[in-house]
């Protein structure tokens, strides 16, 4: 075996060794890798309250109520399977709205609804102009919510 | 591997690289401007994010630059250390401050963007974290090459960070598909085609193609420098010793 050949399987060994390990690590992690959990989660897995954590999912439709006092508002957060109502006292950002998504960060209160103390917006991969995105829901190829 | 050997020479690399040099300028120039122009005024704003959707057309290439060009680095440095081609090792160390700046580009783009779309400026999910450790790891490289004195055990060194590192790459790619992230999947690179109109797909890959025009054009110029760097050294060392 040459030098060459020699120190090019070091490296493909070496490699094939640090992915191997790699992937092992982040599988065991995989549970604190994730940003948020969605309400299925929670409702499998009884959260504790008082525990914070980050509770995403998409807005329920008509479920937005903003409060008197025009600060607060309450929405519900679903996965099309389970929802959980979360109260949130403060600004929200400009992509949140019904039907989108959302990532809440707070707790769980003694009635099961989740306390928010922020509330971000999350974006979804489309990208269209106004135009489009009126065409495909009068056409009823809409494949948003 | 005919070419590879060919480009191995120094010399014949930098002839040959410098009859390459202005296409790279004039295309850079060009695709740049016109994708520019095309992204900030011809595309239509966003259904949803509205005029703010624009920071796509430098935020997304410099994303892909900066992992396409750590996969070079990395490719450069296993031929750098198999082989020993004497250019490899230059053409990494050369390219890894253009691989950081287009990496902070595209988190400072990304930033300003989170800010009102998002609500925060930053958030600790797989896809950002991902990223910033490939900034570090550019910062590293660079670090490592200036270390050490010995210019090869430096290069043998920061080569072996560079393939260290790059089992980052996938995991960038691939973290908003594995862990549900803040950040959204990809519009562009996946398997059900684009997921984005093809009135900002355009500019979007215009620019990409600046870009990388722009990255052959400085890495060309910085490896050509490297390499007469390397000579003056060889030449010094020489008339130290006689």
């Amino acid at each position: 075996m040459t030098r060459k050949r020699r120190r090019l399987y070091l490296v493909l060994f070496g490699m094939a060794l640090l992915g191997v390990a790699t992937a092992l690590m982040l599988n065991a992690f995989s549970d604190n890798l994730v940003f948020f959990h969605s309400p299925t989660d929670v409702a499998a897995k009884s959260f504790e309250q008082d525990r914070r954590f980050r509770l995403g999912g998409l807005v329920e439709e008509d479920s937005v109520i903003k409060a008197d006092d025009g600060i607060g508002t309450s929405f519900r957060i679903t996965d099309n399977d389970n929802a959980i109502k979360v109260v949130f006292n403060g600004s929200l950002p400009d992509l949140f709205r019904e039907g989108q998504g959302v990532v809440a960060e707070g707790k769980l209160d003694a009635n099961g609804v989740f306390q928010a103390s922020e509330v971000l917006a999350k974006h979804d991969e489309n990208y269209m102009p106004p135009e489009v995105a009126d065409a495909l829901k009068k056409s009823g190829n809409w494949k948003g919510e | 591997m005919v070419s590879l050997h060919k480009f191995a020479n120094p010399a014949r690399f930098v002839r040959m690289s410098s009859a390459l040099l202005p296409w790279m300028v004039g295309m850079s120039a060009v695709l740049i401007t016109v994708g520019l122009y095309l992204g900030l005024f011809v595309a239509p704003p966003d259904y949803q994010q509205g005029e703010s959707m624009r920071i796509i057309f430098v935020h997304v290439p410099s994303a892909w630059m900066s992992m396409f060009i750590y996969s070079g680095m990395a490719i450069a440095s296993a031929t750098g250390l198999i082989w020993k081609h004497p250019v490899a090792d230059l053409l990494a160390k050369a390219s890894a401050p253009v691989g950081a700046g287009f990496t902070f580009a595209t988190l400072a783009s990304g930033s300003l963007w989170g800010q009102p779309m998002w609500g925060t400026w930053w958030v600790w999910d797989a896809r950002l974290t991902s990223y910033l450790i490939l900034f570090f790891l550019y910062i590293g490289y660079m670090a490592l090459w200036e270390a050490f004195d010995d210019p090869q055990r430096a290069g043998k060194a920061a080569a072996i960070l560079a393939l260290v590192g790059a089992v980052n790459v996938p995991i960038i790619k691939f973290s908003v598909d594995w862990w549900n992230t803040l950040h959204q999947p990809a519009s562009v690179m996946k398997m059900d085609g684009p997921a984005i109109d093809s009135s900002m797909l355009v500019p979007l890959l215009i620019m990409a193609l600046g870009f990388t025009a722009f990255y052959g054009a400085v890495v060309i110029v910085r490896t050509q420098r490297e390499i007469m760097a390397r000579k003056v050294r060889t030449l010094r060392m020489a008339q130290v010793q006689a």
